[in-house]
Parts: structure tokens; sequence; C-alpha cells
């Protein structure tokens, strides 16, 4: 390994992980424009043109707040918790193929921080960990409302993960790989998987809501049964980490859903971009392509948010069990007999 | 996670204990309130949980007790409006012009039509107010908070309509005994009409954004259910009545300020679950505005007021020019008008049920007793058994859909 390489890598990583805080930072800007355009209303337009500097002035204001502590038993892991929510949310970025490659100085520059061969099986392992940063921070409130927000949080991750994990398996046998790397060069041009797949998308998608705990499941912290959920002891920076946590979440899982079944980079016609304008435009405007892609889900969860209200508890555990998972049982068996049959 | 917050003596206590000693499992007490964001007021409930399932409830009620009725006793009538004002807040003109009512009956006043026109197009705005609030404030227990921010600025609108009628915005103190202190502005009607021609659509828009959503359905189709026979055990009354399949409406039962000039229809539900309520809510808001418009169809002219000068304050370059209206002036503020001895019993369509004012009269300036009956005491009492068996998150959306208000339960 070239010392080269090393220093292109953390170049990478840091750019990386400073597009997701941006983008998760302005992601909390852009669901109280989305909020105010949907409710009629102007929204944050006091800190900076268009209010653009709202989401500084808010982590100020969150960064300046008195903290205060519960009288908890669990101090050390009050204090982990949204620590744990706030890392499980950035590193799942490391796996993910922001573009196909640039030359740069002669170099062939990878636009993705690893290319292992189980990406998609880390991306399902880190955000089940996610899960416990809620968990511990609910549970070291010591207090029962936060109790019941992390205990919903967890049993709502466990059901859907399990539904998510088997549309992805429709998707696995079809792409044959778990690296997201490939998985985004079969869907070459317009060949994305969402044509092939589009039930298994359907629950993907809703699961990814699940998963991000936004509207319509979002009783982990349901304000108007549980005051704040998980969440509802915590105050100053801490609190700011969950809410920060969320919209990368966020942010991460649109990206999962643009790479896996809206193609990523691809968009039809880069071939011909590449022949003619070269490699590196064709690159950059695959890059571009795939954050249009993002902001469109992201978008979309927003929309959502601001339109459906919530499931109940027990309605949420009967769609995953109930409806997603033999769903997602049935959409395997069709893709099976689908590829026996055409392949 | 201790269950301490109750006495060892407590039956909740002693429910989990021999629960624990029966099967193992665990119960808890969670105390929602009288804090709690969701609860509109400051309302207490203690409830013993199985997980997330409410066995058993028990409510407290009385942490904004203002004692009205003491107060009432020790004010001359034209002061106890602003007592009124102050129970239901989110309808307090149907409030505040009951209270005239009551009081014109025990007078034997009789109001001109224009006024009691007027009276009837003031209530029926309320009543769309108060409606806006239950419902939408449903539609933000469920989770949707944009259909509150939608319905929420006609509420802003109406309020703009009071200050124009009377000056105030929550707090009314609108009226007189005999009528209204002054005559309506053009801006007044003016604002009503523009009222009139944009709230429709957007209430609409709000019916179709909940009425045919699935996730709505779910989460309010036989949630809190109650049937006709234990509402009206329970002495129910206004919408929460009506939901359940019967069609009691004091405006038609027991018509005032000319409600029998109006056609309305009285809308009602079936099963009494949150659901029905929503609906018979909704339905509500288009009667309402119905009989506005025919109201201001047939609005007469006249006076603005019953020409009752021993009750009826009068203008002030009069009081200060003339010699009879100080007099009126100084003997109704002193409390020097005649007074019959009476008990009388007066009832209007509240916001949310039957809102009375049971009065005795002992000849004096102000009431040998006063009680209100407040719709809102009533449906709290049925509160515990409606929240039963059923899930937290129900509990949240049947107390909103009662529309319990603070202000009202505890008086």
């Amino acid at each position: 390994m070239d010392s080269a390489l090393i220093i292109e890598k953390s170049i990478f990583i840091v750019v990386i992980f400073a597009v997701t805080m941006l983008m998760a930072m302005y992601s909390t800007w852009a669901e109280r424009k989305v909020a105010a355009f949907l409710q009629d209303r102007v929204g944050p337009n006091r800190a900076g043109w268009g209010g653009l500097l709202q989401p500084l002035a808010d982590g100020l204001k969150l960064f300046a707040k008195e903290e205060f502590e519960p009288n908890t038993p669990n101090k050390f892991l009050f204090f982990v918790g949204p620590g744990v929510a706030m890392a499980t949310a950035l590193i799942t970025s490391a796996v993910i193929p922001w573009g196909d490659k640039l030359e740069i100085f002669g170099r062939t520059v990878i636009l993705q921080a690893t290319d292992i061969d189980v990406s998609l099986l880390y991306i399902f392992g880190v955000i089940s960990v996610g899960v416990y940063g809620i968990m511990i921070g609910g549970w070291a409130s010591n207090n029962k409302f936060s109790l019941m927000g992390a205990v919903r949080a967890a049993s709502q991750m466990v059901s859907y993960e399990v539904a998510m994990g088997l549309s992805i398996i429709a998707l696995l046998m079809m792409s044959g790989s778990l690296s997201l790397r490939a998985i985004t060069e079969q869907q070459h041009g317009m060949d994305w998987n969402v044509f092939y797949q589009p039930v298994g998308f359907l629950i993907f998608l809703i699961c990814a809501f699940a998963e991000t705990n936004r509207t319509p499941f979002d009783l982990a912290e349901c304000e108007s049964e549980l005051i704040g959920g998980y969440h509802t002891e915590y105050s100053s920076m801490k609190m700011g980490f969950y809410l920060f946590a969320e919209y990368a979440n966020m942010f991460i899982s649109s990206t999962i859903l643009a790479v896996l079944y809206f193609g990523g980079y691809n968009y039809p016609g880069m071939d011909w971009v590449g022949i003619h304008w070269g490699t590196n435009i064709a690159t950059l405007i695959g890059i571009a392509v795939l954050f249009v892609k993002i902001c469109a889900f992201i978008f979309f969860y927003m929309w959502v948010r601001w339109t459906i209200p919530r499931f109940r508890y027990d309605q949420l555990m009967n769609l995953g069990w109930k409806i997603l998972i033999p769903l997602s049982i049935i959409n395997i068996m069709i893709t099976g007999i689908c590829i026996l049959a055409f392949k | 996670m201790s269950d301490l917050l109750l006495p060892p003596e407590h039956r909740y206590a002693k429910i989990i204990e021999s629960r624990r000693n029966e099967d193992g499992s665990e119960l808890s007490i969670l105390n929602l309130g009288p804090t709690h964001p969701a609860t509109h007021g400051i309302f207490q409930n203690i409830l013993l949980m199985d997980g997330e399932r409410i066995l058993d409830a028990e409510p407290t009620v009385g942490y904004i007790h203002r004692a009205f009725e003491k107060i009432a006793e020790n004010r001359a009538f034209y002061q106890i409006n602003v007592l009124t004002d102050r129970m239901n807040y989110c309808s307090s003109p149907i409030n505040n012009m009951a209270w005239w009512m009551t009081v014109e009956k025990l007078l034997k006043i009789e109001v001109p039509k224009r006024a009691q026109y007027l009276r009837v197009i003031v209530m029926e705005l309320a009543r769309i107010a108060d409606h806006i609030i239950c419902n939408s404030i449903l539609g933000v227990d469920t989770g949707a908070y944009t259909g509150f921010l939608y319905v929420f600025q006609f509420r802003e609108k109406i309020y703009e309509i009071y200050e124009e009628i009377c000056g105030a915005r929550l707090t009314t103190n609108m009226g007189r005994i005999g009528g209204f202190e002054r005559d309506w502005s053009e801006e007044a009607f003016r604002k009503l009409n523009v009222f009139l021609e944009e709230f429709p659509v957007a209430w609409k828009e709000f019916e179709n954004l909940f009425e045919r959503n699935r996730i709505f359905i779910d989460r309010t189709v036989n949630v809190g259910p109650i049937t006709a026979e234990r509402a009206m055990e329970y002495g129910f009354t206004g919408p929460n009545l009506r939901a359940a399949g019967i069609d009691y409406d004091v405006r038609k039962a027991a018509p005032y300020s000319s409600y029998d000039d109006f056609d309305f229809e009285i809308p009602v539900g079936q099963s009494g679950d949150t659901y029905d309520r929503f609906c018979v809510r909704n339905a509500e808001v288009w009667e309402s505005l119905s009989i506005i418009r025919q109201a201001l169809a047939k609005l007469p002219e006249g006076p603005h007021h019953a020409d009752v000068p021993d009750y009826y304050l009068p203008p002030k370059d009069e009081v200060y020019n003339n010699m009879e209206s100080l007099i009126y002036h100084f003997k109704i503020v002193m409390g020097e008008v005649p007074v019959p001895v009476e008990e009388i019993y007066h009832a209007v369509e509240g916001g949310n049920g039957e809102l009375g004012f049971y009065l005795i009269a002992d000849g004096s300036r102000t009431p040998y007793r006063l009680k209100f009956r407040r719709p809102c005491y009533i449906y709290y009492q049925a509160y515990p058994e409606m929240i039963k068996g059923a899930m937290l998150s129900d509990a949240i959306v049947i107390l909103s859909s009662l529309n319990v208000i603070a202000g009202e339960l505890d008086a």
C-alpha cells in the first residue's frame, strides 16, 4: 500500500464525512422549509438568506443550552447513548459508492471509502447497532416515557429489519453480489433495479421509514404520547446528537435507496458523455445525479411526514409481521421463478 | 422504575402486588399528566399499565379550579360574564351569550330580532372555532400536523371577527344584558363574508386529508366507543352524544335566540367511537356555516339591544350630559336594579355539549347560587371507562376527541 493511497483515502473520508454532516444539517433546514411549504407557511427566514444559516444557529443554541441530567444511576450510559446513535449514523457512509472513477494527476481515484465484498451486510450490521443508541439512552434516562420509547424502537427495528433483509434477498438473487459497487455497476445506464424489483423496492422503502423512525413509524419519539420518547430527558447537544443522528440516518437511507434501486450514480446517456466529454465529466455528472436522487428521497421522507398520521404500536407490528414479511417472501419466490425461467 | 408514586395502601399497589404473586407479571403505573403535552390542559390520569395496555385509570380534577361558582355569588350579574369566558375558552362567545340569555330569561327581557340573529352568527362562529380545534388537534395527536395548521389560520380569522365585534380575541366578554354593546361594524361583516368564502375550501381539504385516510381510520375506528345508553347514563350531550346515535341538540330541542328560524340538520353517528365523533364535528361545521349564511341573508334592521335602561349601560356621552342616563348608570353599577326572586335554568348548545346555567336569584344584585352545567366535567367522568383496555396511544386520541377543555372541566 503506497502512502498516496492513504492520503487519498483520508482526504476522501474527511470529504464524505463533511458532506454527510452538511446534508444532515441542511436536512433540518429542508425539513422546516418543506413543512412550511406544505402547510402554507414561510418557514425559517431570519438567519441568513432564506434561513440558510438556521442550522448553524440551531447548533449554536443547542451547544449553549444548559445541560440537564436526570437522577439516573447510569450516568455513563446516559452519556453513551447519543454518541452511539451519532457514530452509527455516520459510519455507514464508508461503503457507499459516491461515483465512478476520477482521473486526477494520472491517478485513478475510486469514489468510495472502501469497496468491501460484504458492504450490504456491513450496512445492515451498522443500522442494527444504531438502535442501541436509542435503547441505551431511553433506558438510562430512568423515565417511563423514555423506556417506552426505547422498547418501541427496539421492537420496531427488530420486526422491520426482518422484512428489510428479506426484500434485499430478492435483489441479491438478481445481482449475485453483496458489494454495493457491483450492484451499482450492474444498473448501468437506465437499467435500474426498481424496474425489476418494484415490490421489493416498496417493502424496502417502508422498512427504511421504520428504520429511521420517521412518520408514520415515529412511535419511538411520538411527542403526543411519549412527550419526546427516548430523548425526553435529554437536553443541550445530547439531544442535538439524537436529532442530528435521525437526519444523518435519513440521508444515509436515502442514499442506500438510490444506490440499490435507482441506479446510484448511473444515468441514461452516461456512455455517450464518457466518450464525448471525457470520463471525469461523466463521473462528476454521476455524482450530481446521485445527489439529486438522494434529495428526491429526502423530500419524499418529509412529504410523507407532513401528510399522514402515525400508526399505533400494534398496527405497526401487524403491518411488519403479517403483511411485509409474507409479501417479501412471496417476492423472493417470484424472483426465483423468473430467474429460473429467463436466465 | 419504581412504582412508588403511590402509597402502599392504594388499590393499584395492591393489584400490582397480587399480579406479581399470581403469575409473576410486572404491571406498572404511568403518571399521565398533569403537564403532559398531549393532554390539552392540566389533567392528571394515573394509569395502571400492562405494557402498553391500560388496565385501569384514575383521573384527578381540580388543577385549575378557580371556584367560579363561588366567585359568581359575590358579583353583580353583568360582572359574571368574564367568568364564563374562562370556562370553555375555545368558544367563549357561546358562554357569554348563554349567560346573557340566562339573565334575560330571569329578567324577562325580550331581545330584538337583530340582536338575536347576531348572537346566532357569533355563536355558530364560535362553534366552528371549537370544532376546528377539536378535530385538528385530534389530527395532531395521531401524528398528522399539517391539517392542524391548514385550518388554524381560519380560527385566527374567526378571532379577527371577534376583535371587530368586541375588541378581544380569546376571552371575549362579548355582549351586554339585552344585546350587544355596539352594532357590528362594516368591517366585521366584510371579514365574515371573506371567511365564509375561504373557509369551506380549507375545511374540505382538511376533511379529504383525514376522512378517507387509512391510517387515520385505523387509529380512530372502534377506539373509545361508547353506547348510546351508557352515554345517556353519564349525561353526555353535544357531539359526543350525537356520535353515539342520539339526535339531541338544544338548538332543536329547546330553541333559543331564534334558532327555530333557521333550517339545519343534526348530524348523528352510529357507534360513538372516535371516528364518529370526528365525522359528526366535521358535519356540524357545515351546518354551522349554513346557519350563518341564512342568518346573514335574513338579518333584519333594527336596534342591536333591547330597550331596557334598567340593565343596559347607557352610552358614555349621555351619562355625562343627561340626568336620566347618569342615574341609570349609577344604579346599574351600584347594583340597585330590581331583580326578581326566582330559580331558572337556561341551556344552550355549547361547543361540546349542553352548557347550562342554573341560577337562583334572591332579589339582590348578585346570584344567591349559580351552578354551571359543564359538559366537559361529565365527559371526563366517562373517560376512565372509555380508555380501559385501550393502548396508551388510544388514551390520548380519545381524550382529544372528547374535546375535554381543562378550563371548563374545573371551572
